[in-house]
């Protein structure tokens, strides 16, 4: 079970999980903000249209293409 | 550091997959890449919400059982590096790969046209909405809307029930007549035919397609529109894709010449560039079946065992007939070209509304003066559907092909230095 962290909240998940469904399951599954200010979640699921890009340990990463492992930090702000 | 491969295949789904074995088989060296965090590409998709087909984990666990074989997970193409060598970018690091024979399995993705709502939490593509369940997304009791148009939408419904959400509607854009006509054809392919018998249920409406999602920060509901009547119906979830649009980019970038908006390749799955060919939904879409075949008869070409390419032309035309009967009866009505009202945004990288890039007379001149498909995804969302609702020819892409560490662009200097 990776134990993560997202917006400094912890979190445990089954094995196997994306981040994308991380932060469904321990928020209201959004990812970033847009340039007018909107928050967004993931759209594609597929690693195409980059709507779920968040930061993962200082990089950005594609939230629906990463896997949670034990001792991630997400981070979906601003 | 560099590697080098006699055939490099891009895209580890079904064609990735048997083109790998087929010419590891033949004797090759194989190095196989996928930008996703485990093989099976989106039809085997795997992770903590997915139940994977027996078919597909017998492929795979051949592929990495194969001595000749070597897998990249969750690495990408950057850019060319010279004439036969791609740069590629995984989450630790960016190096070149010389090939000295390539097979692009790039596979195809949804098209997703703009309407109102479409940008908020809670909207996702149909094949979207599949691939995020199985990666664990929660929708359990979550009131499910399903739109757009194709097989994809019952598909996607399927897995949604699986996963205990309450789907209310899929609402298929095709006539009831366009529907009805595909499910005849569906006899002569048996396997489909229990295949879609599985799939469809109550909640399915032909002639029927969205208007608008609802709410304010998240979604909350929608309203769609069937025989000039609107419905709208309380959700906290809706998936809407029209279709599969193929991924060319990579093969534009390498000079491959396209055919109806995919990959042209000819009966041995070569394109018209030497020593590169391409196989499965990025040549043009046709479901797994066509994409397992045409990979393997890529991978037997790519190592020259002609004869054994051969032999499986048969199968591929077969397969080849359904994806034509499938593509004839859900052609998207004219009318989804005007969901989008002027202020829904069309390129949600820059927060472009339509009104903003429908004054201009192509894409290249919308792009100069309103930023549209200079975001993070490149126009690979809002370019396709500006190419759908206004019909401007998709931008050749230029390098880097996606989002790339610096660390990984210095590698490029040095192997075209080198080269």
């Amino acid at each position: 079970m990776p134990d993560l962290h997202l917006d400094g909240r912890p979190l445990s998940v089954a094995p196997g999980t994306t981040v994308a469904a991380a932060l469904a399951l321990g928020g209201d599954g959004s990812t970033r903000t847009s340039v007018s200010g909107q928050r967004r979640a993931p759209l594609c699921g597929m690693g195409i249209c980059q709507e779920c890009r968040v930061t993962v340990d200082g990089l950005r990463r594609l939230a629906c293409q990463t896997l949670c492992r034990d001792g991630m930090q997400v981070e979906t702000r601003p | 550091m560099s590697e080098q491969a006699d055939l490099l295949i891009i895209g580890a789904g079904p064609a990735g997959l048997c083109a790998a074995l087929a010419a590891a088989g033949d004797g090759m060296q194989v190095v196989l890449l996928d930008d996703n965090p485990l093989p099976g590409g989106q039809i085997w998709r795997d992770g903590a919400g997915a139940k994977v087909p027996a078919q597909a984990r017998r492929l795979r666990d051949a592929v990495d059982n194969h001595a000749s074989i070597q897998r990249h997970a969750a690495t990408r193409v950057v850019a060319r590096a010279g004439s036969h060598a791609l740069l590629v970018e995984d989450a630790e690091r960016g190096w070149v790969i010389a090939y000295r024979k390539l097979i692009l399995c790039t596979g195809a993705r949804e098209l997703l046209l703009p309407f109102p709502g479409w940008t908020l939490p809670g909207v996702t593509g149909a094949g979207g909405l599949q691939a995020l369940i199985k990666g664990g997304l929660p929708v359990a009791g979550e009131r499910t809307v399903i739109a757009g148009s194709g097989s994809l939408l019952l598909a996607s419904a399927s897995t949604a029930k699986q996963a205990g959400a309450q789907v209310l509607r899929v609402a298929e854009q095709a006539s009831t007549g366009a529907v009805a006509a595909f499910a005849l054809q569906l006899p002569r392919w048996p396997h489909k035919l229990l295949q879609s018998f599985g799939l469809l249920d109550g909640g399915y409406r032909p002639g029927t397609r969205i208007v608008a999602a609802l709410g304010q920060d998240r979604l909350e509901g929608v309203r769609l529109r069937r025989d000039g009547k609107l419905e709208e119906l309380a959700c906290e979830r809706l998936a809407c894709g029209f279709g599969l649009i193929p991924n060319v980019q990579l093969g534009q970038a390498l000079g491959c010449a396209l055919g109806n908006g995919a990959i042209k390749v000819d009966a041995w799955q070569a394109t018209d560039v030497a020593g590169i060919y391409a196989a499965g939904e990025c040549t043009g879409f046709g479901g797994s079946e066509l994409a397992l075949v045409e990979g393997r008869i890529a991978g037997h070409a790519a190592a020259g065992n002609r004869e054994a390419a051969r032999q499986l032309w048969a199968t591929r035309a077969r397969w080849q007939r359904f994806a034509d009967a499938l593509n004839k009866h859900f052609a998207l009505d004219p009318a989804l070209k005007h969901l989008a009202q002027p202020d829904t945004l069309l390129c949600r990288c820059e927060d472009v509304p339509y009104g903003a890039v429908a004054t201009h007379g192509s894409w290249r001149e919308a792009k100069l003066a309103t930023r549209c498909g200079m975001g993070a995804c490149q126009g690979r969302v809002c370019a396709a559907a500006a190419h759908h609702l206004f019909g401007w020819q998709p931008p050749a892409p230029r390098p880097p092909f996606s989002p790339a560490r610096i660390d990984t662009l210095i590698r490029l200097e040095e192997a075209l230095q080198s080269e």
